[in-house]
């Protein structure tokens, strides 16, 4: 080391972790690009929203269009079927939670916050099982539901787990009636 | 060199552990922190960093890009387009890739004009030499392909050009032609190859990066008075003398190529790769990538018929002899002494190649037509005359000027005369500011 | 240092003496049936978007759209262009909504497996005024008017030495609307004598692929009207379209500059200090 170096040592060291710094900084901004690019892209986030039309519906049919990707079932339900929704006892729930994005997150899972405020009737839901992904059958299964195939999971007619290896309530969307016969769904 | 023995001594317990089972860190540091570099070294000696971060960021560009792109003659041009205005930063991801060619080849150049000057191609460094061209020609091939997956006019043409020189061949040449295409013309089947192609290429570059490295870290490295390192005074270790300023090298160097990816993104392309590729419509003039101009246009000058070669096949050959030059540069100098630094008209013919090769390559990019051709004829000649005749007959008849006993002996004697700072107080000025 | 400079002097002076003999030889070739296209230079324009601080003037951007819609739209596409990138010309979410909603997209099939029109969406394209290209060609004397949606990134001319050397510090790229500009504006010039027209092309010395192109003279003054009091003459109108049809081509133009802008500065400050660092490091070598 040269002469000048033993007088001022800090300076030296203050520079050598200035620019340590700066290159760690450099190289975070650089990797970001790399980050940012498998983020969902402009093309797939316009259609994050769609409006289907369920004046065809008839009470106890259902039909299901894919949203993002995945299947999301509007099922207009009999007044048996949401009589017996209605009944069950949340401690009797797997899931007393009612997964509901219109809602707070910690909303109780009553048949009434599984729905639409005035449009009871109709159960709008992601048909995606809660367990691994599998899409379960509508109308069926021990409680008239929803039944998966796959392992083996049971959901009543408001799409919550009764029993089976599934831990949640199938997740209802942010969606909203934009009139009497349209759903927006996202 | 770093034949020498290792000077790596593990501090810790773990250290210790690892270098009795797999001695990765050992050759780190025998490499990377305690290989001896000489100590004059300049700025043309970055380039070899440059290089290998040129190709780490045209590897990272290049895999994100390969997760939005679709090899389809239907759906490529669209989803390139949908990568540059829907994909997140997918604009800045491929005119980085895009402009990255360009500039791992403005990098590649002066690397290999640096290997000329300097004379690095020289015993025992002739193996390293050509591991280089080696690279190089995969650089060549991978950047054809690369410009062919955007479908665009230019895409499609070049590649029919290009493939084209296969047919020249005699006898074999169709068949050898339609098994690089796929069919009967540019089409699916080439794009799909030609994805599959690129994407491997740049890996085999890698590997013979490594080897190329390897062969320079057997022989050390050469320096611009062309000496070999005599003693310990005559280097310095790679971390941190040649690790900062390489650095510094890069960081200027990808400056220049920040200027351009976000100022001048399609400065370096052509408009016509903004139209999808039609079959049926040729583009006014084809013009290669600028990196391909100077030997586009060694290609065109041969106009006429040598014997029972025609023009065409002349052309395809010449073309691939100005490549082939490359590799027999070790064998073409007959000259005993290295560097241009001490050779006064090896240096003078040295500078005329290199405006020579600008010369081709701005003449590749003007339609081949007029005074034109017979300049790209006189240049081609130059070309080949430059190492067929300059190279071996300078050797024999040029007397170098007086070489330094050593390359320290070659620094204190330019500190002293050259008007530069005494050596040991070159930082007195920067502490006090 | 100094032999370097010296030795590149040396070089430049090769290249220009080569390139000088070379445009002479060039300029020769432009007599009465000229070769090289276009016969004319085109002019060059006052961009808002040029330059490193450049910014594209969004009420521009809008009268752009006017023109393309009511009149260029007729013959030619856009169809890389989603309706919800609009909002980037400074609309708002409802404007792009309302915008979309004008145009007839053809979709389908549905459940009972007809393809059906409805009103557009913001996510979808501008739609084609042809269904498909043989269509597009046949009505138009042979020639498929070209999609507009890259056009001002897909034109622009070879602009030689030392032109282009001048481009890099200069950062001129406006090829592609210079261009726009200069054809649309270069209509109805008398042709040198004795050149040949060929029957159903309009002579235009801007084309850059013949003496005369197809389109016929495409906009007149006073054709489209504007609300913003802006002339509404050939020249404006084109002004306006080129520089609609840049953005269309490279949305993302500011944002790029802006990013460039702050990654230069970086690499300014880092290079800097490790600039000092090697000093520091290199104090104690000769070299």
């Amino acid at each position: 080391m040269s002469a000048t170096d033993t007088h001022d040592p800090n300076r030296r060291d203050f520079l050598y972790v200035a620019t340590g710094m700066a290159g760690v900084v450099g190289a975070g901004a650089f990797a970001w690009p790399f980050i940012d690019q498998m983020r969902p892209d402009a093309s797939t986030l316009a259609l994050a929203s769609v409006e289907v039309d369920v004046s065809s519906l008839q009470p106890g049919s259902s039909l299901v269009v894919k949203w993002r990707g995945k299947p999301v079932v509007v099922r207009y339900r009999t007044e048996k079927e949401m009589k017996d929704a209605e009944a069950v006892n949340l401690g009797d729930l797997k899931d007393p939670i009612a997964r509901n994005a219109n809602l707070p997150s910690d909303a109780p899972a009553t048949d009434a916050n599984r729905t639409a405020k005035g449009k009871e009737a109709w159960m709008v839901m992601v048909q995606v099982c809660t367990h691994l992904g599998c899409i379960p059958l509508g109308q069926e299964g021990e409680y008239g539901g929803w039944f998966c195939p796959c392992h083996g999971s049971v959901y009543d007619t408001a799409g919550r787990i009764r029993h089976g290896p599934a831990p949640e309530n199938m997740a209802v969307p942010v969606y909203e009636f934009i009139s009497d016969s349209k759903v927006r769904i996202g | 060199m770093s034949e020498g023995h290792s000077t790596y001594t593990p501090k810790t317990g773990i250290g210790r552990w690892f270098d009795a089972r797999m001695p990765l860190p050992r050759l780190v540091h025998d490499s990377f922190v305690a290989y001896p570099v000489p100590r004059n070294l300049n700025y043309a000696w970055t380039f070899g960093g440059i290089l290998s971060i040129m190709l780490v960021a045209q590897v990272l560009t290049g895999i994100v890009l390969a997760m939005h792109y679709t090899a389809d003659t239907g759906l490529a041009f669209d989803s390139v387009e949908k990568i540059m205005r829907d994909v997140n930063s997918g604009w800045m991801l491929r005119y980085l890739h895009a402009n990255g060619a360009s500039f791992f080849f403005v990098a590649v150049y002066i690397h290999i004009f640096r290997g000329l000057y300097y004379g690095s191609y020289k015993a025992p460094r002739e193996l390293l030499w050509i591991l280089g061209c080696i690279i190089y020609l995969l650089m060549m091939a991978t950047g054809f392909m690369g410009y062919v997956l955007p479908w665009g006019q230019m895409s499609f043409w070049g590649a029919t050009v290009i493939t084209g020189f296969f047919s020249a061949i005699p006898l074999v040449g169709d068949w050898i032609q339609q098994l690089l295409l796929g069919g009967f013309a540019v089409g699916d089947p080439t794009l799909n190859r030609f994805f599959s192609l690129h994407y491997l290429l740049p890996f085999m570059i890698a590997g013979v990066v490594v080897l190329h490295i390897w062969a320079l870290h057997v022989v050390g490295q050469n320096n611009p008075t062309g000496i070999e390192v005599k003693s310990k005074t005559d280097v310095v270790a790679f971390t941190p003398y040649a690790t900062i300023k390489d650095a510094f090298g890069m960081i200027v160097f990808l400056f220049i190529f920040a200027y351009f990816v976000f100022y001048l993104p399609n400065y370096l392309g052509h408009p016509d790769n903004y139209t999808v590729a039609n079959p049926l419509k040729t583009p006014a003039h084809i013009v290669p990538e600028w990196y391909f101009l100077p030997f586009y246009a060694i290609l065109r000058a041969i106009t006429f018929n040598i014997g029972p070669i025609n023009s065409k096949l002349g052309g395809v050959l010449a073309m691939f002899g100005a490549i082939a030059m490359l590799f027999l540069v070790p064998w073409l100098d007959t000259s005993k002494v290295r560097s241009a630094v001490y050779r006064p008209w090896y240096k003078l013919f040295f500078w005329l190649f290199v405006a020579d090769a600008i010369l081709l390559g701005w003449l590749g990019s003007q339609p081949a037509e007029g005074a034109y051709v017979l300049m790209a004829q006189l240049c081609t000649l130059f070309y080949f005359a430059f190492f067929l005749i300059v190279m071996p007959v300078l050797g024999l008849i040029e007397t170098p000027r007086r070489l330094p006993n050593s390359i320290t002996e070659a620094v204190l004697e330019k500190n002293k005369g050259g008007g530069g700072h005494p050596a040991g107080a070159a930082a007195a000025p920067e502490t006090k500011g | 240092m100094k032999k370097i400079l010296t030795s590149l002097a040396l070089v430049g002076f090769v290249v220009a003496g080569g390139a000088a003999i070379a445009a002479e030889e060039g300029a020769q070739a432009t007599t009465a049936q000229p070769t090289h296209f276009p016969m004319k230079e085109l002019q060059e324009m006052d961009w808002s978007f040029s330059g490193p601080f450049g910014t594209y003037d969004k009420a521009q951007l809008q009268r752009g759209l006017q023109v393309y819609k009511e009149v260029c739209s007729a013959c030619h596409s856009l169809d890389m262009v989603a309706f919800r990138t609009l909002e980037g010309l400074g609309y708002s979410e409802a404007q792009v909504k309302a915008f979309a909603a004008e145009y007839t997209i053809h979709d389908g099939p549905n459940d009972d497996g007809d393809m059906f029109d409805r009103p557009g969406k913001p996510s979808d394209y501008f739609p084609s005024p042809f269904p498909n290209e043989q269509a597009a060609a046949a009505s138009n004397g042979g020639a498929a008017p070209p999609d507009m949606s890259l056009l001002a990134k897909a034109r622009g001319l070879e602009r030689g030495f030392p032109q282009f050397v001048f481009d890099i510090f200069t950062q001129y790229s406006a090829g592609g609307p210079d261009y726009i500009h200069s054809l649309i504006t270069g209509y109805g010039e008398t042709p040198p004598a004795g050149l040949k027209i060929p029957e159903g092309t309009y002579y235009n010395p801007y084309f850059d692929a013949g003496v005369s192109l197809k389109m016929p003279p495409p906009i007149s003054d006073g054709q489209v009207t504007y609300s913003d009091g802006s002339p509404e003459t050939v020249d404006q109108y084109s002004k306006d379209v080129a520089a609609f049809l840049m953005w269309a081509a490279e949305p993302h133009m500011e944002e790029r500059k802006k990013t460039g802008f702050r990654v230069l500065l970086f690499l300014i400050l880092f290079g800097g200090l490790v600039y000092m660092t090697k000093r520091k490091v290199w104090s104690d070598v000769a070299h």
